[in-house]
């Protein structure tokens, strides 16, 4: 078990003939991901990556190959049709990479998935892994570890950081979520802590924070009111400067949220083990799991 | 990307909304000559940064010769608010513009909301240069209208807005279609901020946008091409500016230790840590996913200019971005530039190998870190040891 991916999941790349694309499909190849096709407008018919078909438009690649979940690696300035596309075509789980996607863009497809099938998670992400089962994304395959304990992360190295942690100590992942540092994304951290809550194969749960925006503040709530799971954190960006601020309007919204400190402290009061430092993330599972007395349990690499 | 204010009166002005008239002068007789056509003017140092006023930026002129006295003084100083930083901005031009007579001052602005994915008026009956202040302690006084980007902004927002500031029949209609220009222009434009503060009440009873701000969505700049002239490159950092040529995220900051990273999460926190440390970066830098060998070469040259840099730590996990584009581009600056400081890296993740292989095969001398403390430790002892 795990979320969102499985060795059952058959995934289509948008933007496979992309360079991008292209490198990070054949490494999702490589890694075990049944990539079932690709969408290029205007190279339908065409195969790449050894046999690979690729389809003119996400709903032929459906309708040809029962795919249920697509990889968007198209540029920012057509990402948000790549997904309003994928949201039409009824795709179970979209998951979209792309850096840089206009704001207001976000904000639209944010309203549009309102009611649909589609679960979107990013833009601006790492994507998911379900170690040994399932790549969608960019991250490295090879610090991975099947095993118990799901991870989510807003930034997609500091994934990578924490994963090589639990890895090196003996612990394996479920499933890895990076739900991407945009301001405005598909999926927030308490829709993975459902998920993870509600997995039985999950046993613990890392997230990563960073300073900005109230998602960690929620999350805590969500923690504290509904987890049963252990969960460690960590928080990036103690340490950086307030200045970079954009007139007023900003603070004024925030009103005092989103600091590191604030952060840190709501998730401790939920009982969270927050770790002080990056290198401290994998200590700080273990030292949730072992006062949960599940440390055996999630060794499993 | 912000602009000036002179110049987020003139987009505000082309969209409709009511600004007051004025010249921009670069010279003491420039603004001798736009100020003849007024009794009284205000000449407003025209500087990227809030809280002028409090700063010296902003004077009051009853005559010509007063204005040129100010202009003389004004042109050419470092402005230092509480938002330029204690270093400040330099003042090279000043906006020479009409004085108005205030009956009362709002605060009105527009930006994203994030959390319900659309946007929202800000308002406040008690505007002016407190408002940073009123937020603090009486927050209650500044109301938010979210309107969805899915129906645009509507007259019953304005209605809302109207009763905030306690205004009816002709007023209340000014607001509303103020209110229709600014989301007009923040939609069409795909800004991030359109801010009136203050919007006055004069004593003829009209609404006036006495002062604007104007910031754009950075993400969304290559549909506008037309705003690239408003660019005002002296505003910014000098290596802020070079590193927005090439992609790259770059902030500076005061330490001495250069950082190059992939990733924004993995940058804040390699900062977070080199402090843990006992350290100070330089200098936030996140190189992205999508780099080529170029443009981490030009991350590395912008990084070498620094004086202040005495050690280097490149922290990079790869995922989209591969080690060995990061160690092309570390040998390609180094064998231009030439490597003074010691340089610790730290490489994971894609292609991390042929990235290692690649600064073996070269002659830069690196001191390799097991891992991301590991370097951050070697990078604080590094750069103590030049210092």
């Amino acid at each position: 078990m795990s979320i969102l991916l499985n060795k059952d999941t058959r995934l289509i790349v948008q933007g496979i003939t992309g360079k991008q694309g292209m490198f990070h499909a054949e490494q999702m190849i490589a890694y075990g991901t049944n990539i079932v096709g690709g969408v290029t407008p205007g190279k339908g018919g065409q195969t790449v990556l050894n046999g690979v078909p690729i389809f003119n438009t996400v709903k032929d690649a459906v309708k040809a190959t029962g795919a249920n979940a697509s990889i968007i690696y198209v540029p920012p300035k057509f990402a948000a049709d790549g997904i309003i596309e994928a949201i039409d075509a009824e795709i179970p789980v979209v998951i979209c990479i792309t850096e840089g996607i206009p704001v207001l863009d976000m904000a639209m497809v944010k309203n549009y998935l309102e009611g649909k099938k589609t679960r979107l998670i990013g833009p601006n992400c790492p994507g998911v892994i379900t170690p040994g089962e399932c790549k969608a994304g960019i991250q490295p395959g090879y610090i991975h570890k099947p095993g118990h304990v799901g991870v989510i992360s807003r930034s997609g190295t500091l994934t990578y950081e924490a994963v090589n942690q639990l890895s090196t100590r003996g612990i394996g992942q479920s499933t890895v979520v990076g739900i991407g540092g945009d301001p405005i994304k598909g999926t927030g951290f308490v829709d993975v802590l459902k998920m993870f809550e509600a997995d039985p194969d999950t046993y613990a749960v890392v997230m990563n924070g960073e300073i900005g925006g109230s998602g960690e503040e929620e999350a805590a709530e969500f923690i504290k009111n509904h987890m049963t799971k252990p969960v460690a954190a960590f928080i990036g960006g103690q340490t950086a400067p307030p200045g970079k601020r954009m007139g007023h309007a900003g603070a004024i919204i925030s009103g005092g949220k989103g600091t590191a400190a604030g952060k840190i402290a709501a998730l401790r009061a939920a009982g969270v083990v927050v770790a002080d430092t990056p290198d401290a993330i994998g200590e700080a599972l273990v030292e949730a799991v072992t006062k949960a007395g599940i440390l055996d349990k999630v060794k499993t690499a | 990307m912000k602009i000036h204010e002179y110049q987020a009166k003139e987009l505000l002005g082309a969209y409709g909304a009511p600004v007051p008239t004025g010249e921009i002068a670069t010279t003491p007789a420039e603004t001798k000559e736009a100020a003849a056509k007024y009794d009284t003017c205000v000449i407003k140092a025209q500087v990227h940064s809030g809280g002028r006023g409090k700063a010296g930026g902003v004077k009051l002129a009853h005559s010509p010769e007063e204005a040129e006295e100010i202009a003389q003084k004004m042109i050419g100083m470092t402005l230092v608010t509480h938002q330029t930083g204690p270093q400040g901005k330099v003042v090279s031009k000043v906006l020479v513009t009409e004085a108005v007579e205030v009956e009362k001052e709002f605060y009105l602005s527009i930006t994203g909301d994030n959390e319900r994915a659309g946007v929202v008026i800000v308002a406040s009956a008690d505007g002016g240069t407190e408002i940073e202040e009123t937020a603090k302690t009486a927050p209650e006084k500044i109301v938010q209208v979210p309107v969805s980007v899915i129906t645009g902004y509507r007259a019953f927002h304005g209605e809302q807005v109207a009763e905030i500031f306690g205004l009816e029949g002709a007023l209340k209609k000014e607001l509303i279609a103020l209110l229709s220009s600014m989301y007009r222009l923040y939609v069409e434009k795909d800004c991030s901020l359109v801010e009136i503060n203050p919007l006055v009440l004069t004593r003829e009873g009209h609404l006036l946008c006495l002062d604007a701000k104007v910031n754009f969505d950075d993400n969304a700049l290559y549909r506008h091409p037309e705003l690239a002239e408003l660019r005002d490159v002296a505003e910014e950092d000098p290596k802020e500016y070079r590193a927005s040529q090439f992609d790259l995220n770059y902030i500076s900051l005061d330490g001495n230790i250069g950082c190059l990273v992939n990733g924004a999460g993995l940058a804040m926190a390699t900062m977070d840590i080199i402090q843990k440390f006992g350290g100070q970066p330089a200098n936030f830098l996140d190189v992205g996913g999508s780099a080529t060998k170029e443009r981490v070469k030009a991350a590395f040259e912008i990084l070498l200019s620094d004086p202040n840099v005495k050690a280097i730590f490149i922290n990079i996990f790869g995922g989209i971005m591969k080690c060995d584009v990061i160690a092309e581009g570390l040998v390609a600056a180094a064998s231009e530039m030439g490597i003074k400081v010691p340089l610790v890296v730290r490489l994971e993740g894609t292609n991390v190998d042929k990235g290692k292989e690649i600064i073996k095969n070269s002659d830069v001398a690196i001191i390799s870190a097991e891992d991301m403390a590991d370097g951050a430790r070697k990078a604080v002892e590094a750069a103590k040891g030049v210092a």
